[in-house]
C-alpha cells in the first residue's frame, strides 16, 4: 500500500481529482486488451501536464514504484498490465495537438491524442498520417510509438516506427530528454527516437512526439479477388510483390472468417471462396489505373474466380467495411479471441497460410486468418472460451506452433501488437541469450531501479 | 437480500453474458461519460471489469461498484460498437437490481418509486397538485424554449432551467378513447408515457390528431402506467415489476395492430427491455410481454412504414422554418429508427430539414442520470446545444420527451430562441395549415 502522505504527493503533481486509489478505480487499470490476468495496481495518476507528469515520475523512482503508462489500454500483448502495487499513469488528459505544420509537414502532439482525432485533423489540411491500427478510434499515439503499431498500410506506408521524427520524453528521475529534430534529416547524437519507439514504457515516458506527415495520395482505386483455392490467393500476394507493384493495402481472408463475416454483416462475400483479397492502390490517377489493371491480370493468371472493383466511394466503402468487421465477427463467436500476429517475409505467405490450417486441425482449435498479407503480417485469430481449461491448453501450444513456424521462416513473434508480457519468453528464440543481455543491460543503465513498466519485452 | 454470498451466486448468473466482452476499449470512442471524464470506470469496458471483479471476489464492496455503475446514460451507444456485441444494457440493468437487492433501495427512491411511480393514480393525483402549485416556486425564464427556473434560491433546483408541468396533463383531458380504422385499415393502441403525460401532453395531442388524419384509429386504455424503466434503473426490480404487470393487464386485450408511443425511451424499453427482464415471470405473461413487444413500433416508423406519408404540397411563396433533428439514443442505437423521423419532418409543408453535426451523438439526459450527475449531464448537452445552435434553426427536434427536456435546458441556459418539439407535432401543424 502507498501511505497517505505518498498519496498527498501525488495529488500535488496532478491535482486531486486525478489520483485514483480506491480498490474498485483500481480494477479498472489492471487489464488491458490481451487475454492474460488482470493485476491490481496501488494507485492510477492521471497528470494534465507535462510538468505534472515529470513528477509523477520522479516520485516513482524515489519511492520504488513501479510504473506503467497508459494510454487507451487497447494493447494486445500486456504491455499496459501494471505491477503488482504499481503505479498507473494515463496519458489521455495529455490529449492536446501541440501544433500541426502544413509548411514543413510535421505534428507536434501529446501521447494521449487519439490516432483517428490526429488523422481527421491532418486531412483537414489536406496532408495524411498513415499508421492506422485497428484501435485507431480509441488509440493513443503515445502507445501507437510506444508499441510501434502498424495497419492496413504498412506495405506501401510503413508503421508508426516510420513517421516519428522526435520525441521529448521523461527518463526514470524526471528529467527531460530531447531526441531528434523537426527537420527531414538529422544527424546528431545516438539515435534515441529509434531506441524509444518501440520501448513499450520500460525505458522514459513520452511527453510530446514529433509526427512526419505526408501529402494525400490523389487517387485510389479498391477491388475485391476472389479465390477457390487458398494458395491461389496466396499465390497471387507473392506475384503481385514481384511484379514491383506496391498497393497501399493487400488484405487477406480465410474462408472461415469470409463466413464470419457474411452471417454478421450480409455484404454479399462469396461462402464458398476459399479465400479473399481486398487490394487498394493509390497514387497518381494514370499510374494507379495501369497498377489497378496489373493487379487484376496477375489475380486472374493465379486462378481468381472472379474480381470485382468498386466503381465509386460508396462501393469502395462497402469493400473496407468487410475487412474491418472481420474482427468483430469472429469476436461474435466464441467468448474468447486471441489475436496474434506473427509475420513473416512475405514470399512465404502461401506456406504461412498452409500452417495456420495444420495447426487449427492438428491442435483441434477454430483459427480464422486474415490479415496484411501483403507485409507477411497475418492475424490468426483463435476463437475460444478460456474457461475450457483442456481447450485452453490447446490453445496454448498453438501460439507456441504459430511461433515456431513464423521464426522457422524467418519471421517474427509480433509484427504490431508488441513483446508485452505475453510473447516476452520468446523473444530469445527470435534473437540470442546475448540479445536478450544486451538489452538487459541498457534497460539497466537507464533504469537501475527497474521501476519503468517491470517485466516487459525482457522479462 | 443482505449476504454478499448471495450477491455473488445471483452475478454468476450474469456470467455467460459478461464474458463476451473481450476488452478490446472500443467503447470508449462513443462513451459519451468517458469523453467527459477520461475514467476507465465511466465506460462499458471498466463496468463490465467491475462486475467482472465482484463475481470473482476480487471486491468486497459492492457499493463502490454501484455507485459506479451508476454512472451511465444507459444510452445504449457502446453497445451498438461493441465489436462482440455485449449485451450491455441487459447486464447493467440486471446487475442494479442485483446490487440493489443487496444495499437496499435509498429512502428517497423508495418514495419516489414505491411510493409514486409504481401506483399510476397516486403518481397522476401528485402530479396534478405539483402543476397547480409550482407556479408559486417556478418562474419562465425563456418563453420561446418554454423554461422555468426557481424563483428563489432552491436546493432542489439549484440553476436549472426546466420545463415545468403541464396545466392540464394529456389523461386528464382524453382519459380514454377508442376508435375504427379510417382509410389506414390500422388500429393502434396508444401508449402515452409518463413525460408527455404530464410535461408535453400537446404531443399526444398531436399523435392523435396525426393518427386521425391519417385514418389510423386508436386504443387508448384509462389509467396508463409508467413503463418502468425509470425503476429499473434504480435497480427497483418490485415497481418494475408491478408497473409492467399493469400496463400489460391495460393493453394485453386490445384489438389493436400495433402498440406505439412517441416517446423513444417507452418504445425501446418496451421492445427491447420488457421481454428480456420478463423472461423470468409466469409463462401466461412472459407470452403477453413478447406478443406486445414485436407489435412494439415507434409512431415515426408506423407512420411512414406502415400507414405510408403523401408528398407535401410545395408552397412557394411561404418562407420555410428551419428544423434540426437529434437522434435520441433509444431510438437509433437501441431500434436502428433515423431515417423515419426525418421523413415525418420531410413531409412537413413549411419546414425544412438541415442536419446538425454528430445529430446522434447523445444529449447526456439519462433520466435519473441528469439528476444524480446534473455537472457531466450539463456538459454533455452542452455539446448538442452547441451543434444545434451551429444550424442556425429556430426549431430543434426529436423523438423522446426525456431528450426534448434536457435540449430544452441546455438551449435555454445558453439563451438560444429554439424551440424544442416532437416530429409528430411538427406533421400535425403543418396539416392544420394546409
Amino acid at each position: 500500500m502507498i501511505s497517505k502522505a505518498l498519496v498527498k504527493e501525488f495529488q500535488k503533481a496532478a491535482g486531486k481529482e486525478n489520483v485514483m486509489n480506491d480498490e474498485a478505480d483500481r480494477l479498472t487499470y489492471s487489464y488491458d486488451a490481451a487475454v492474460l490476468e488482470p493485476v491490481m495496481p496501488s494507485l492510477a495518476v492521471r497528470p494534465v501536464d507535462g510538468e505534472g507528469l515529470s513528477r509523477v515520475v520522479r516520485l516513482c523512482n524515489e519511492n520504488r514504484l513501479p510504473l506503467t503508462v497508459r494510454g487507451a489500454g487497447t494493447n494486445l500483448s500486456g504491455g499496459a498490465v501494471p505491477s503488482t502495487g504499481g503505479v498507473v499513469v494515463l496519458t489521455n488528459a495529455l490529449n492536446r495537438i501541440v501544433e500541426l505544420n502544413t509548411e514543413d509537414m510535421f505534428a507536434v502532439v501529446q501521447p494521449g491524442v487519439i490516432t483517428a482525432k490526429l488523422a481527421a485533423a491532418v486531412e483537414a489540411q489536406g496532408l495524411f498520417y498513415p499508421p492506422d491500427p485497428g484501435s485507431q478510434s480509441v488509440s493513443t499515439l503515445g502507445g501507437n510509438v510506444a508499441e510501434n503499431a502498424g495497419g492496413l498500410r504498412g506495405l506501401k506506408y510503413g508503421v508508426t516506427r516510420d513517421y516519428v521524427m522526435g520525441i521529448q520524453f521523461f527518463d526514470v528521475n524526471g528529467e527531460p530528454i530531447k531526441t531528434g529534430s523537426r527537420t527531414v534529416k538529422c544527424a546528431t547524437g545516438y539515435n534515441l527516437t529509434g531506441l524509444m519507439v518501440g520501448s513499450e514504457g520500460t525505458l522514459g515516458v513520452f511527453n510530446e512526439i514529433t509526427l512526419k506527415l505526408i501529402p494525400k495520395p490523389a487517387y485510389q482505386k479498391a477491388m475485391v479477388a476472389v479465390f477457390d483455392q487458398m494458395d491461389g490467393a496466396s499465390r497471387s500476394v507473392s506475384a503481385i510483390i514481384a511484379a514491383h507493384i506496391v498497393p497501399a493495402t493487400l488484405e487477406f481472408m480465410d474462408n472461415f472468417t469470409i463466413r464470419a463475416v457474411e452471417s454478421f454483416s450480409q455484404v454479399g462475400l462469396p461462402l464458398d471462396a476459399a479465400a479473399l483479397l481486398l487490394i487498394e492502390v493509390d497514387g497518381h490517377p494514370a499510374q494507379v489505373e495501369e497498377d489497378a489493371a496489373k493487379v487484376e491480370q496477375l489475380c486472374h493468371q493465379h486462378g481468381a474466380t472472379s474480381i470485382r472493383v468498386a466503381r465509386d466511394a460508396a462501393e469502395r466503402d462497402k469493400v473496407w467495411q468487410a475487412r474491418r468487421s472481420a474482427l468483430s465477427a469472429l469476436a461474435k463467436l466464441k467468448p474468447t479471441l486471441v489475436l496474434e500476429d506473427a509475420t513473416v517475409p512475405r514470399s512465404r505467405i502461401p506456406e504461412m497460410v498452409r500452417a495456420m490450417q495444420e495447426i487449427s486441425r492438428e491442435f483441434e482449435i477454430d483459427i480464422g486468418t486474415f490479415g496484411h498479407a501483403g507485409d507477411g503480417n497475418l492475424h490468426p485469430t483463435i476463437l475460444t472460451d478460456k474457461r475450457n481449461r483442456q481447450e485452453w491448453q490447446r490453445v496454448e501450444a498453438a501460439i507456441a506452433a504459430i511461433f515456431d513456424k513464423a521464426l522457422a521462416m524467418g519471421g517474427t513473434l509480433s509484427g504490431e501488437h508488441g513483446t508485452g508480457i505475453a510473447k516476452s519468453c520468446y523473444l530469445e528464440k527470435e534473437t540470442s541469450p546475448a540479445t536478450i543481455l544486451y538489452s538487459k543491460r541498457v534497460k539497466e543503465a537507464l533504469d537501475p531501479n527497474n521501476i519503468l513498466n517491470p517485466g516487459k519485452i525482457i522479462g | 437480500m443482505s449476504n454478499l454470498q448471495e450477491l455473488i451466486r445471483l452475478m454468476k448468473e450474469l456470467e455467460d453474458r459478461l464474458v463476451v466482452c473481450m476488452r478490446c476499449g472500443m467503447c470508449q470512442a462513443v462513451c459519451p461519460v468517458y469523453t467527459q471524464t477520461g475514467r476507465e470506470a465511466d465506460v462499458a469496458r471498466g463496468k463490465l471489469a467491475l462486475l467482472d471483479g465482484l463475481m470473482k471476489e476480487m471486491l468486497d464492496d459492492p457499493r463502490s461498484v454501484e455507485e459506479r455503475l451508476n454512472r451511465c446514460l444507459l444510452c445504449g451507444s457502446c453497445a451498438a460498437n461493441c465489436p462482440s456485441g455485449v449485451s450491455v444494457l441487459e447486464i447493467f440493468l440486471k446487475a442494479r437490481a442485483i446490487i440493489t437487492g443487496y444495499t437496499g433501495l435509498s429512502p428517497a427512491k423508495q418514495i419516489v418509486l414505491r411510493g409514486m411511480l409504481s401506483h399510476p393514480e397516486t403518481f397522476d393525483r401528485l402530479a396534478q397538485w405539483g402543476a397547480r402549485f409550482q407556479k408559486l416556486f417556478v418562474r419562465p425564464v425563456n418563453e420561446v424554449v418554454g423554461t422555468s427556473c426557481a424563483r428563489v434560491v432552491s436546493p432542489l433546483l439549484s440553476k436549472r432551467h426546466f420545463k415545468p408541468l403541464a396545466d392540464e396533463p394529456f389523461h386528464s383531458r382524453t382519459p380514454s378513447a377508442v376508435t375504427r380504422p379510417g382509410a389506414s385499415g390500422i388500429t393502434a393502441a396508444f401508449f402515452v408515457g409518463c413525460l408527455i403525460d404530464k410535461i408535453f401532453p400537446k404531443i399526444a395531442q398531436a399523435a392523435l390528431e396525426v393518427l386521425d388524419y391519417h385514418g389510423v384509429g386508436v386504443f387508448l386504455p384509462e389509467g396508463q402506467g409508467c413503463c418502468g424503466i425509470p425503476a429499473l434503473s434504480s435497480g427497483d426490480l418490485e415497481t418494475f415489476d408491478r408497473l409492467l404487470r399493469h400496463n400489460v393487464e391495460l393493453f394485453a386485450g386490445g384489438q389493436a395492430d400495433y402498440l406505439v408511443t412517441a416517446c423513444a425511451t417507452c418504445t425501446a424499453t418496451i421492445k427491447e427491455i420488457w421481454p428480456v427482464m420478463a423472461s423470468s415471470a409466469e409463462p401466461a405473461i412472459r407470452e403477453q410481454v413478447e406478443a406486445l413487444a414485436s407489435r412494439t413500433v415507434d409512431i415515426h416508423q408506423l407512420l411512414v412504414k406502415k400507414v405510408g406519408l403523401k408528398e407535401p404540397e410545395a408552397i412557394k411563396t411561404a418562407p420555410q422554418t428551419i428544423v434540426t433533428y437529434h437522434d435520441p439514443c433509444h431510438l437509433k442505437k437501441s431500434l436502428g429508427v433515423m431515417s423515419e423521423p426525418r421523413e415525418v419532418i420531410g413531409k412537413a409543408t413549411g419546414y425544412r430539414l438541415v442536419e446538425m453535426l454528430e445529430a446522434d451523438a447523445c444529449c447526456g439526459m439519462g433520466g435519473s442520470f441528469n439528476l444524480q450527475h446534473y455537472d457531466i449531464s450539463s456538459r454533455i448537452g452542452r455539446l448538442k446545444q452547441e451543434n444545434i445552435r451551429a444550424t442556425g434553426c429556430s426549431v430543434a427536434a426529436t423523438g423522446c420527451p426525456a431528450c426534448m427536456l434536457q435540449i430544452s435546458e441546455a438551449l435555454s441556459k445558453a439563451g438560444d430562441r429554439i424551440a424544442v418539439k416532437h416530429p409528430v407535432e411538427i406533421y400535425a401543424d403543418a396539416i392544420k395549415r394546409q
